[in-house]
C-alpha cells in the first residue's frame, strides 16, 4: 500500500518537475504525452488503491515525520479509506480526461507556456491528492493551500492580462481569508487535544474532552475555511472571476475538484459537525442561501462560463445544505455526480468557445446544434443531469439532499426546490440560447464553425456517459436499490440515520420537485428557442445582471476603507507621528546641545550622554526604583 | 579552538583585502573566506556543542568565552551561508574601492559571529558594537542619496540601544558574587526585583531597537532603502537576528520573572507591529521598502512568539530565525538584480518580468510564496508553530495576528503582479541576461527553501538543546 500511495502522489509531481524544469527543452508532443500519461498512471494506481480498500479495508501509511518536537508531532501520513479512495478516483479520473482535453484545447500556446500550463495542472493534481489523502489536518492544509496556489497560477495563466491577474489575486486572497479560519481551527484542536491526526481527533474520546463551545468554535472555523475554498457566502465572489483561466482549468479546478474540498473536509470531520447543532444550522442556512443567491444571478448572465460558474456556486450551496442537515453521503454523492456533469458542461463550453474563436457571449451564438453535434448532445445530457431529471445522475444526488432537508425542516426543502427550478431554467436558457435557433454571430465566425478534435470530444463523450449513469451508485431503497455509496461510507459516517420519511411522502416530494424542474426547463426552452435575452430592462433584472452589486459592496465597504487606513498609517502615523517623534527627539537634543555648547563643546558624545540621562530619568519614573541611581553613584565614585 | 575560526577567517581575510587592489582577486578572496567559514559552520553543526575559553580582560574578570549551542549554531549557519551568497550574487556590481568595502563586510561577519558565539556578557557587548561599526561606514560611504542623514539616525538609534545594554550588563556585573560576566554568574546576581526589572528593560531596549519592535522601527526601512543592497542583505537577513538572539540567549535565562511580567505588553506591541507593518507594506511602491516592512512584520511574529514563553512558539521562532534569513536574502538578491538592471525600484515602472526574464520571475514567485509562508516552503513550519503558541497565549491576539496571513498575501501578490506580470515595461525591457552567479545562488537558496519546508526536522534537531535549556528546569 505504501508503494501504491507513493505512486499515486508522485506521478503528478514527477509530471510537474518534468514539464516545469524542462519547459524550454521538450516538444509539445512530449509535454502532452508526459503530462497526461502521468495522471493516467496515477489514475491506474488509484484504482488499485480503491480495490485494495474494497477487499482489505482502510489503510494508513506513514512516510516520515513532518514536525516532531517534544510538544507536537505531525507525521507525513496518508489514509486511504472509502471516502478518500472515492475522491482519488474522481480527481485522477476526471483529471485524466481534462488533461487529455487540454492537449488539444491549448495547442496554440508556445511550447514553454504549454509546458508551464501542464506543470501547473500536474501540480494541482498533486496538491489535491495531498488534500484528500492526508491523515491529519495539517497535511490537508498543505494540500488546501497548494490547490489555492495552483488555482492562482492557472487563473493568471495569461499573465500579461491585468484583469486576469487581478482575478487570480482575488481568488488567492479570498481563499486566504478562509484559510485563516481553517488555521485557527487547527490551533484550537492542537491546544485542546495536542494532536491533529484524524485517528485521535475524530473519536468519541476526543469529543468528550471538548466542551460544546470548543466544538462549535472549531467547526465554525473549519467552515470558514470551507466557505473560502468552496465559494460560499460571503466568500464566493472569487469563483466567477476565476473563469479568467483557460476553460479546462475551470472544469477541473473551479468545478469538479478543488471547490469540493470544503465538502470533503466537513464530511471527514462529520463527527465534530454532527456534535454541534449551531454549526449545522449555520452550514445549512449558508448553503441554501448561496444556492439561491447564485441561481438568481445565473439567470441573467450572458457569458457562457459565468453562467456555469454561478451554477457551480449554487450546486456547492446544495452540497452544504446536505452537510448541514446531516446528509453527508448525499453531499458526497452530489460531489461525484456534479464532478461529472459540471466538468462535462465546462468542457462543452470550452468546445463551443473553441469553435467560436474565443467568443463567450451566448447572445452572439445560437443554432450551434447542427455545427457541433457531439458537443451539442453531450452538453444537453449535462443540462438534463444538472436539472435533476430522472434517471440522470443529478436527480438521484439532488433528491437525496432534498429529502434529508425536508426531514430536517420543510422550509429548507421548499427553498431547495425553488433553487432546483431556477437551475433547470437557467441551464436550459443557456442551452437554448447557445444551441437552438439561428446563428447570431458574425459571418466570419459562422464560416469557421467546426466540431472539436477527437482529443476534446472523447472526454465529452465519456463524461456524458458518466453523467447519465452515475446515479446508479446511489439508487435509494425506495426504488429498490441498495445505495452502494452510503453502504461504502458507513465506516466514516456511521450507520445512516438519515431520512425518516414514509415512502409515500418521498414519492410525493420527488414528484413535486421533478415536475417543477421540468416545467421550468420547458419554459426556458420555449422562451429562448428563438431569441437571446435582451439587455435587462427592469430594476430587478439589472440587479441580478449586476450580481446583486456584491463586488461593489465589498469594494466600497471593505477594500477601499482598508486601503485608506493603510495610507493613513503610512502617511500620517508612520511619517509624522512615530518617525516625527524620533526625529523630534534628535532635534531637541541637538537644540539643547547647542545651548549647552555655551559651557561645553557640543560633540556628538555629549548629546548621546544627555539622551542616556533623560531616558534614565524616565526609568526612574517608570520603575519607581532608586537602585539604578545608587548604582550610577557607585560607578562614578569608583572611577 | 575551532570556534576561533569563525572570527579569524573573516578578520584575516579583511586584513589581506586591504593590500589587494586588483578587482578580480578582491572578490575571489572574499568568496573564499566566506566559503571556508561555511565549511567550518557545517563542521560544527555535525558535531556536538563545542566551546572555547581564554583569558581576556583579567582586570574585570571578563573571559573570552565562545560557545555554540543550537541557537548559536543555526545563526552561525545562516551567517555563514549569507555572506558568500551575498559576495557571489553581488560580485559583479560596480563598487568603488571594492577591497575596503569587502573588508568591512568581512569585519561585520566577524562581529556577527562573535555575537552569536560569546558566552561572556562583556565580550557579547564588544562584538555587538563590532558588528555595528563597519556597517556604519558601509552605509555612510557606499549608500544612496540620503545616506548621511539615514545612517546617522540608524547609528544613533542602535548605538543608544547598546549603551543601555551596557549599563544593564554593568548593573548585573557589579552585583555578581564573583564579579564575572559569565552567563551563569549574571544569572545568580544578587539583585533586588526592581534592579532586575531595570536591567531587563535596559537589555530589552537594545534588542527591541535592533529587531525592531514597534514603535522603535522607523530607522529600519530608511536604512534598508539607503544602504547598498549587499549591506541591506546583511542587515535584514542576519543583523536583525541579533535582537532575537539576544532575547533567547540573555533575556530569557537572566530575567525569567521580569520576562514573564512583561510578556503581555511585548506580545501586544509585537502584534500591533505585525499588523501595522503589513498595512504599510500594502501601500509601498518602492520594492526595497516593501520588503523592509514585510520583514518588520515577520520579525514581529518572532518576537511575539518568544515572549509567549511557550515551548512550541519558541521552537518555531528558532527555526524561523534561519528560514526568514534565507527568504529575505532571496528577495533582496532579486530586488538587487532588478534595480541594477532597470535602474529603478518603483514597482509602478516595472512589469513584464515574466515575459522578459522567465527564470528570474519564477524565482521571484518562489520566494514570494515562501514569504507568505505557503505550506511546504520553509516559513510555514516556523509560522505555524509560532501562531500555535500565540493561540495558546491568547486566542484573540492570535486571531488578530493571523490577519497578517491575509495581508501578507495582499502585499506580496501585489508586488508579484506589478513586477512580474503584465506587458513588458520600458524599464524591464532594458534588462540583459541575468548574471549566472546570482542565478546560481538563487537556485541554491530556493532548494533550501523547499527542502527545509518539506523536511524541517534537521532544524528542529539542531535547536533541540537550546529549547531544553530554556524549558527543562
Amino acid at each position: 500500500m505504501k508503494i501504491i500511495i507513493a505512486f499515486i502522489i508522485l506521478w503528478p509531481f514527477a509530471g510537474f518537475l518534468f514539464n516545469g524544469l524542462g519547459r524550454n527543452f521538450w516538444s509539445k508532443k512530449t509535454i502532452a504525452y508526459k503530462a497526461t500519461g502521468y495522471i493516467v498512471a496515477s489514475f491506474v494506481f488509484s484504482i488499485l488503491a480503491f480495490l485494495h480498500v474494497q477487499t482489505n479495508g482502510a489503510a494508513t501509511v506513514h512516510y516520515f515525520d513532518f514536525i516532531n518536537t517534544t510538544t507536537l508531532k505531525i507525521p507525513f501520513e496518508f489514509k486511504v479509506d472509502a471516502l478518500s479512495s472515492l475522491f482519488l478516483l474522481v480527481i485522477t479520473g476526471v483529471g485524466s480526461l481534462i488533461h487529455l482535453y487540454s492537449t488539444a484545447y491549448m495547442k496554440d500556446e508556445d511550447a514553454p507556456h504549454y509546458a508551464r500550463y501542464f506543470a501547473y495542472l500536474n501540480l494541482f493534481i498533486f496538491s489535491m491528492l495531498l488534500l484528500v489523502l492526508g491523515n491529519n489536518y495539517v497535511i490537508m492544509f498543505i494540500g488546501w493551500e497548494g490547490v489555492g496556489l495552483c488555482s492562482y497560477l492557472l487563473i493568471g495563466y495569461w499573465f500579461t492580462n491585468a484583469t486576469y491577474n487581478y482575478a487570480a489575486k482575488k481568488a488567492f486572497i479570498m481563499n486566504r481569508i478562509g484559510d485563516l479560519g481553517f488555521l485557527l481551527a487547527i490551533f484550537w484542536i492542537i491546544f485542546k487535544l495536542g494532536t491533529v491526526s484524524y485517528d485521535s481527533v475524530l473519536t468519541a474520546q476526543s469529543l468528550a474532552k471538548l466542551s460544546s463551545t470548543d466544538i462549535t468554535a472549531i467547526t465554525l472555523l473549519l467552515f470558514v475555511g470551507a466557505m473560502g475554498k468552496s465559494a460560499q457566502i460571503p466568500l464566493f465572489t472569487w469563483l466567477p472571476d476565476a473563469m479568467a483561466g483557460p476553460t479546462p482549468v475551470s472544469a477541473l479546478i473551479h468545478a469538479a475538484t478543488m471547490v469540493t474540498a470544503g465538502i470533503y473536509m466537513i464530511t471527514r470531520s462529520n463527527i465534530l459537525f454532527s456534535a454541534s447543532e449551531i454549526t449545522q444550522n449555520v452550514v445549512a442556512i449558508i448553503g441554501i442561501s448561496t444556492a439561491l443567491l447564485a441561481a438568481t444571478i445565473a439567470i441573467k448572465q450572458n457569458d457562457i462560463k459565468k453562467v456555469l460558474a454561478y451554477s457551480t456556486v449554487s450546486q456547492l450551496g446544495y452540497m452544504f445544505l446536505g452537510l448541514g442537515v446531516g446528509a453527508y453521503s448525499g453531499a458526497v454523492f452530489h460531489v461525484i455526480t456534479h464532478a461529472f456533469f459540471k466538468a462535462l458542461l465546462f468542457l462543452g463550453a470550452g468546445s463551443v468557445i473553441h469553435a467560436m474563436h474565443h467568443e463567450q457571449d451566448i447572445r452572439k451564438m445560437g443554432g450551434l446544434k447542427s455545427k457541433l453535434p457531439i458537443t451539442h448532445i453531450t452538453f444537453l445530457i449535462g443540462c438534463i443531469a444538472i436539472a435533476g431529471v430522472p434517471p440522470f445522475s443529478g436527480f438521484f444526488s439532488k433528491d437525496e439532499i432534498l429529502a434529508a432537508a425536508f426531514a430536517k425542516n420543510p422550509i429548507y426543502w421548499a427553498l431547495g426546490v425553488l433553487g432546483a427550478a431556477m437551475t433547470a431554467f437557467y441551464m436550459f436558457r443557456l442551452y437554448a440560447t447557445t444551441f437552438l435557433g439561428q446563428f447570431r454571430g458574425t459571418h466570419d465566425q459562422e464560416h469557421h464553425l467546426h466540431e472539436s478534435p477527437f482529443a476534446m470530444t472523447l472526454p465529452l463523450i465519456l463524461l456524458a456517459v458518466a453523467s447519465a449513469i452515475a446515479g446508479a451508485i446511489g439508487v435509494p431503497e425506495l426504488m429498490g436499490g441498495h445505495h452502494w455509496l452510503s453502504q461504502q461510507l458507513i465506516p466514516i459516517l456511521g450507520e445512516a440515520k438519515e431520512v425518516h420519511l414514509s415512502h409515500e411522502t418521498e414519492w410525493i416530494l420527488m414528484g413535486i420537485s421533478v415536475s417543477i424542474a421540468v416545467v421550468a426547463l420547458l419554459i426556458a426552452v420555449s422562451v429562448y428557442r428563438k431569441k437571446a435575452d435582451a439587455a435587462p430592462q427592469t430594476t430587478l433584472g439589472n440587479f441580478l445582471y449586476n450580481k446583486w452589486y456584491i463586488d461593489e459592496l465589498y469594494e466600497n465597504a471593505i477594500v477601499n476603507p482598508l486601503n485608506k487606513f493603510a495610507g493613513f498609517l503610512k502617511h500620517v502615523i508612520e511619517k509624522n507621528i512615530i518617525d516625527g517623534a524620533v526625529n523630534g527627539t534628535g532635534k531637541l537634543v541637538q537644540y539643547s546641545a547647542r545651548q549647552i555648547r555655551l559651557i561645553q563643546s557640543g560633540q556628538v558624545g555629549t548629546y548621546i550622554l544627555f539622551m542616556v540621562l533623560s531616558i534614565i530619568l524616565m526609568f526612574l519614573f517608570w520603575f519607581n526604583d532608586l537602585s539604578i541611581l545608587t548604582f550610577l553613584f557607585k560607578l562614578t565614585h569608583k572611577s | 579552538m575551532f570556534l576561533l575560526l569563525f572570527l579569524l577567517i573573516p578578520i584575516l581575510a579583511a586584513i589581506a583585502l586591504l593590500f589587494i587592489k586588483k578587482e578580480q582577486y578582491v572578490n575571489a578572496v572574499a568568496i573564499a573566506a566566506g566559503l571556508f567559514t561555511l565549511l567550518a559552520a557545517v563542521n560544527i553543526i555535525m558535531n556536538k556543542t563545542v566551546s572555547f575559553d581564554a583569558t581576556w580582560l583579567p582586570v574585570l574578570n571578563s573571559r573570552f568565552v565562545l560557545q555554540a549551542d543550537g541557537v548559536a549554531k543555526i545563526l552561525i549557519l545562516l551567517t555563514a551561508i549569507s555572506f558568500p551568497a551575498i559576495f557571489i550574487a553581488t560580485g559583479k556590481n560596480q563598487t568603488h574601492q571594492k577591497n575596503i568595502f569587502l573588508a568591512l563586510m568581512l569585519l561585520t561577519q566577524a562581529g556577527l559571529m562573535g555575537v552569536f558565539l560569546a558566552g561572556d556578557a562583556l565580550l557579547f557587548y564588544f562584538f555587538w558594537e563590532l558588528a555595528l561599526i563597519p556597517v556604519y561606514f558601509l552605509c555612510s560611504i557606499w549608500g544612496g542619496e540620503k545616506r548621511i542623514a539615514v545612517t546617522f539616525k540608524f547609528f544613533i538609534y542602535t548605538f543608544l540601544g547598546s549603551l543601555f545594554m551596557l549599563i544593564g550588563i554593568i548593573l548585573l556585573y557589579t552585583n555578581t558574587l564573583d564579579h564575572s560576566f559569565a552567563i551563569e554568574s549574571l544569572k545568580h546576581a544578587n539583585v533586588t526585583p526592581g534592579q532586575s526589572a531595570s536591567a531587563f528593560a535596559l537589555f530589552f531596549i537594545a534588542f527591541a531597537i535592533k529587531m525592531p519592535i514597534f514603535p522603535l522601527h522607523t530607522w529600519q526601512p530608511d536604512a534598508y532603502e539607503q544602504s547598498p543592497t549587499a549591506v541591506t542583505m546583511v542587515l535584514s537577513a542576519v543583523m536583525v537576528k541579533m535582537g532575537l538572539y539576544g532575547i533567547i540567549r540573555w533575556l530569557m535565562p537572566l530575567f525569567p520573572d521580569a520576562f514573564l511580567a512583561h510578556a503581555n505588553i511585548v506580545v501586544i506591541l509585537s502584534v500591533i507591529g505585525i499588523l501595522y507593518a503589513s498595512f504599510i507594506a500594502i501601500r509601498q511602491d518602492d520594492l526595497k521598502r516593501l520588503i523592509a516592512y514585510s520583514s518588520i512584520a515577520h520579525i514581529g511574529l518572532m518576537s511575539a512568539a518568544l515572549f509567549t514563553n511557550i515551548q512550541i512558539g519558541v521552537q518555531g521562532a528558532l527555526v524561523q530565525l534561519f528560514s526568514h534569513g534565507i527568504n529575505v536574502l532571496g528577495l533582496w538578491i532579486i530586488a538587487d538584480i532588478i534595480e541594477q538592471q532597470t535602474g529603478t525600484r518603483s514597482m509602478k515602472a516595472l512589469g513584464g518580468l515574466a515575459k522578459k526574464q522567465p527564470t528570474l520571475a519564477i524565482l521571484l514567485v518562489g520566494f514570494s510564496f515562501a514569504n507568505i509562508a505557503l505550506p511546504l516552503t520553509n516559513a510555514f513550519v516556523g509560522e505555524f508553530l509560532m501562531f500555535n503558541s500565540l493561540f495558546q497565549f491568547n486566542p484573540y491576539i492570535a486571531a488578530a495576528a493571523g490577519v497578517s496571513v491575509i495581508l501578507a498575501a495582499v502585499y506580496t501578490l501585489n508586488m508579484v503582479q506589478k513586477v512580474a506580470y503584465g506587458e513588458i515595461s520600458s524599464a524591464v525591457n532594458n534588462m540583459q541576461a541575468v548574471n549566472k552567479n546570482a542565478q546560481a545562488v538563487l537556485i541554491v537558496l530556493i532548494v533550501v527553501v523547499f527542502f527545509t519546508g518539506v523536511y524541517p526536522q534537521p532544524l528542529f534537531d539542531l535547536t533541540a538543546d537550546t529549547l531544553k535549556q530554556l524549558f527543562v528546569k
